[in-house]
C-alpha cells in the first residue's frame, strides 16, 4: 500500500476517534460512540499491518491474542466500585508500552525509517526520549495511584522535608541525561532516563492522598495520552499524534474540573498540600466530639421519611466502598412508592474518579433523570424535606462557604444544610479526607445514622416497607 | 538583393538562436526554483507538520471533550485509555520487523499490554454505557 493511502486511512481511523468522543455528549448516543472508537482502532491496525515493513506475524497476532483475551477477561470480571483502580491500571499499562515502543524504535530505527543503529536523527531521538519518560512516569504514577485505590498502599498522604526538592532535583537529572542520550544514543543513558523517570512517577503520586485521586486519575489519563503523542512524533504517524492530543486534552479538561470542584489550583493537588499536617492539623484537632449528636436509629429516620415529600440523595465514596448503590436504589424506590420525590445530587469530586458515582447509579438502574449535577439540583435543597448524606462527607461541609480558615474554604458545596432534615449515614464520627470536622453533624436539623451505608439503606428500606 | 536577404536571415537565426537560449535558461531557472520550492516543501521538517497537527488535534479534543455530559465522564476515561493505545501501532512495526531481535520482543511486549487496553478499554466501556442504557428502558 503506497504512504498515502495508508496516510489517508490513517485520517479515517483518526476521524473515527474524535467522532468517538463525540458520541459521549449523551447518554443516547454513546453506545454509537464506542463502536467507533472500536471501528477506528481496527482500521488503524489493519492499515499498520498492511503497510510495509511488516514481514512476519506470529509475534504480532499472539501478542495480540495474548493481550485481547487478558484484557476482555479483566474488563469482564472487574466490579464497576473498583472502576477507578482499573483504569489507573490500565493507564500504567499505556504508559509502560510507550516506554517499550521508544526502546524498539532505538534499538531498530531503520524499520522506523529515523536513521541507523548509532546515527538516529537528531529530532527524533528528542521525541523518543520525550515519549520515554512520560511513559515511565505515566506506569509508577498509575501503579501508584493503583495502590492507594486499591488499599494496597496507605491512602494518607505521604509527605517528607525537601521532598518537593528531591522532585526537582529527580526531574533536573531526568533533563541533563535526555540531553546527554541526544547525542550519545548511549544504551545506559537510556536505561537511567528510564529508571528516573519511574521513581519520579513513585515520588510524584505518593505524597497525594486518596480522595486527589480524581485528579490524579484523570493527570495520568493526560499523560498516557500525551505519552502517545510523543510516540507518534517519532514515528511520524498522524494519527497517534492526533489521538494522543485528544486523550491528553481530555484528561487535562478533567483534571480541570476536578480541581474546580475542590476550588484548588492543579499545582496545590500536585504538590499535595493537602491533608498536611500544617494544614488540617490545627481544625482537624480542635474540640472533636465535645459537642452534642443527635443520633438514631433507622426507625427513627423511615418515620421521617415516610413523611417527605422531597427527597434529595447525595451519595460519595462511603456509597462505593460499603457497595450500597443496589440497596440504596431499592430505599429510593420505597420512597417513591411511598409518593415522594427522589432524585440524586452528584458532586463532582465525589467518589475516586470522574463520574463514578453516576456509573454506580447507573449500574443499579437509577434513572438518568433522577440524577443531577451540583450546578442543576443546589438551589433545590432548600424546599426539600430531607437530605440523604450516605457516604459523603467534605463536599457538604458548610464551612466551605462560612469559615475562611479552614482548608477546604472556598470549595463548591452540595448545600444539604438547607434541608428540613439531613439525614447523614456515616460509619463513626472521623472527619473526612480533608482531616476537617463538619459542622453538620452538630446542627439542630442533622441526624446522624451510624452504620454500614449499605446496612443502613437495607434497614431504611424495611422499615419503610413496614411503615 | 540575395546577400541582403542571406545577412538578414543569418541575423535572425542569430537572433532566434540567442533568444533559444535565454528561454532555456529561464526555463532552468523556473525548473530550478520549482524544484527547490519542492524539495522545501519535501524538506519541510516532518516536526513542524506533526506539531500542526498536535497543536489543531488539542484544539478539537478541547471543544470535543467540554461537550461531554458529566454523567459520562467515567466512560470517557475509560474510552479515551483504549483509543490511546493506539501506540500499539508502533509496537507492530517492532515486532513485524526481522532486523533487530530486542526490538521484536520489546514490540512484542507493548502489544500485549497496549492489546490489554484495547480490548478492556473497550469491553468495560461498552459494560458501564449498557448500564445507562437499561436504566432507560427500565423506566
Amino acid at each position: 500500500m503506497c504512504v498515502n493511502s495508508e496516510a489517508f486511512l490513517y485520517l479515517v481511523a483518526s476521524v473515527c476517534f474524535i467522532m468517538s468522543l463525540q458520541g459521549l455528549s449523551s447518554a443516547k448516543t454513546s453506545k454509537m460512540g464506542n463502536l467507533y472508537g472500536i471501528v477506528g482502532m481496527v482500521i488503524a491496525i489493519g492499515t499498520a499491518l498492511m503497510g510495509s515493513g511488516i514481514s512476519s506475524y506470529g509475534f504480532i497476532v499472539g501478542g495480540i491474542v495474548i493481550g485481547g483475551v487478558i484484557g476482555t477477561f479483566i474488563a469482564q470480571a472487574i466490579q464497576m466500585t473498583a472502576l477507578p483502580q482499573l483504569v489507573a491500571a490500565f493507564h500504567s499499562l499505556v504508559g509502560l508500552a510507550a516506554v517499550f515502543v521508544a526502546y524498539a524504535a532505538y534499538q531498530a530505527p531503520e524499520a522506523y525509517k529515523i536513521g541507523t543503529i548509532g546515527n538516529i536523527y537528531r529530532a527524533s531521538l528528542i521525541e523518543m526520549t520525550l515519549g520515554t519518560i512520560i511513559g515511565a512516569i505515566t506506569f509508577t504514577g498509575s501503579l501508584v495511584a493503583f495502590g492507594k485505590l486499591q488499599g494496597l498502599i496507605k491512602g494518607k498522604p505521604l509527605s517528607f522535608a525537601g521532598q518537593h526538592l528531591l522532585n526537582a532535583g529527580l526531574g533536573g537529572a531526568i533533563f541533563l541525561m535526555a540531553a546527554i542520550f541526544v547525542f550519545t544514543e548511549s544504551h545506559l543513558i537510556f536505561w537511567m532516563i528510564v529508571a528516573l523517570s519511574f521513581v519520579l512517577g513513585f515520588m510524584l503520586i505518593l505524597p497525594i492522598g486518596g480522595a486527589d485521586m480524581p485528579v490524579i486519575v484523570s493527570m495520568l489519563n493526560s499523560y498516557s495520552g500525551w505519552a502517545a503523542a510523543g510516540i507518534g512524533f517519532t514515528l511520524h504517524n498522524n494519527l497517534l499524534i492526533i489521538t494522543g492530543a485528544l486523550v491528553g486534552s481530555s484528561g487535562a479538561i478533567l483534571s480541570y474540573i476536578m480541581c474546580k470542584g475542590m476550588n484548588r489550583s492543579f499545582f496545590n493537588v500536585i504538590l499535595g498540600g493537602f491533608g498536611n499536617d500544617d494544614v488540617a492539623g490545627p481544625s482537624g484537632q480542635k474540640a472533636i466530639e465535645d459537642r452534642p449528636v443527635k443520633s438514631g436509629s433507622a426507625e427513627d429516620a423511615a418515620f421521617i421519611m415516610a413523611q417527605a415529600q422531597n427527597v434529595i440523595i447525595v451519595p460519595g465514596y462511603g456509597m462505593a466502598v460499603a457497595q450500597a448503590q443496589h440497596a440504596l436504589k431499592e430505599m429510593g424506590d420505597q420512597l417513591k412508592k411511598m409518593g415522594a420525590n427522589v432524585r440524586y445530587a452528584i458532586h463532582p469530586v465525589a467518589g475516586r474518579m470522574p463520574g463514578h458515582m453516576n456509573v454506580l447509579l447507573a449500574e443499579a438502574n437509577v434513572p438518568y433523570e433522577d440524577v443531577f449535577e451540583l450546578e442543576d439540583i443546589n438551589n433545590d435543597f432548600a424546599n426539600c424535606d430531607v437530605a440523604f448524606v450516605i457516604g459523603a462527607n467534605d463536599v457538604t461541609n458548610p464551612a466551605a462557604k462560612t469559615d475562611p480558615t479552614s482548608p477546604i474554604f472556598g470549595m463548591p458545596i452540595l448545600e444539604v444544610e438547607k434541608a428540613r432534615t439531613v439525614l447523614f449515614v456515616k460509619r463513626s464520627m472521623a472527619s473526612g479526607y480533608a482531616g476537617v470536622e463538619n459542622e453538620l453533624f452538630f446542627r439542630p436539623n442533622t441526624m446522624m445514622l451510624f452504620g454500614d451505608a449499605k446496612k443502613v439503606s437495607e434497614d431504611l428500606s424495611k422499615s419503610l416497607h413496614n411503615a | 538583393m540575395n546577400d541582403i536577404l542571406k545577412d538578414r536571415l543569418r541575423d535572425l537565426a542569430e537572433t532566434l538562436q540567442e533568444a533559444a537560449t535565454k528561454a532555456s535558461e529561464i526555463g532552468h531557472a523556473i525548473a530550478d526554483t520549482a524544484t527547490q520550492s519542492s524539495t522545501y516543501t519535501a524538506g519541510l521538517s516532518p516536526f513542524i507538520v506533526g506539531l500542526t497537527v498536535f497543536v489543531l488535534a488539542i484544539f478539537v479534543g478541547y471543544y470535543v471533550v467540554w461537550k461531554v455530559t458529566p454523567a459520562l465522564h467515567s466512560p470517557l476515561m475509560s474510552v479515551t485509555n483504549a483509543i490511546s493505545s493506539v501506540i500499539v501501532i508502533g509496537a507492530l512495526i517492532a515486532a513485524g520487523q526481522d532486523l533487530n531481535g530486542t526490538a521484536k520482543i520489546a514490540g512484542f511486549v507493548a502489544i500485549i499490554l497496549a492489546s490489554i487496553n484495547i480490548f478492556g478499554g473497550f469491553v468495560v466501556t461498552r459494560r458501564m454505557l449498557e448500564m445507562f442504557d437499561s436504566k432507560k428502558k427500565g423506566n
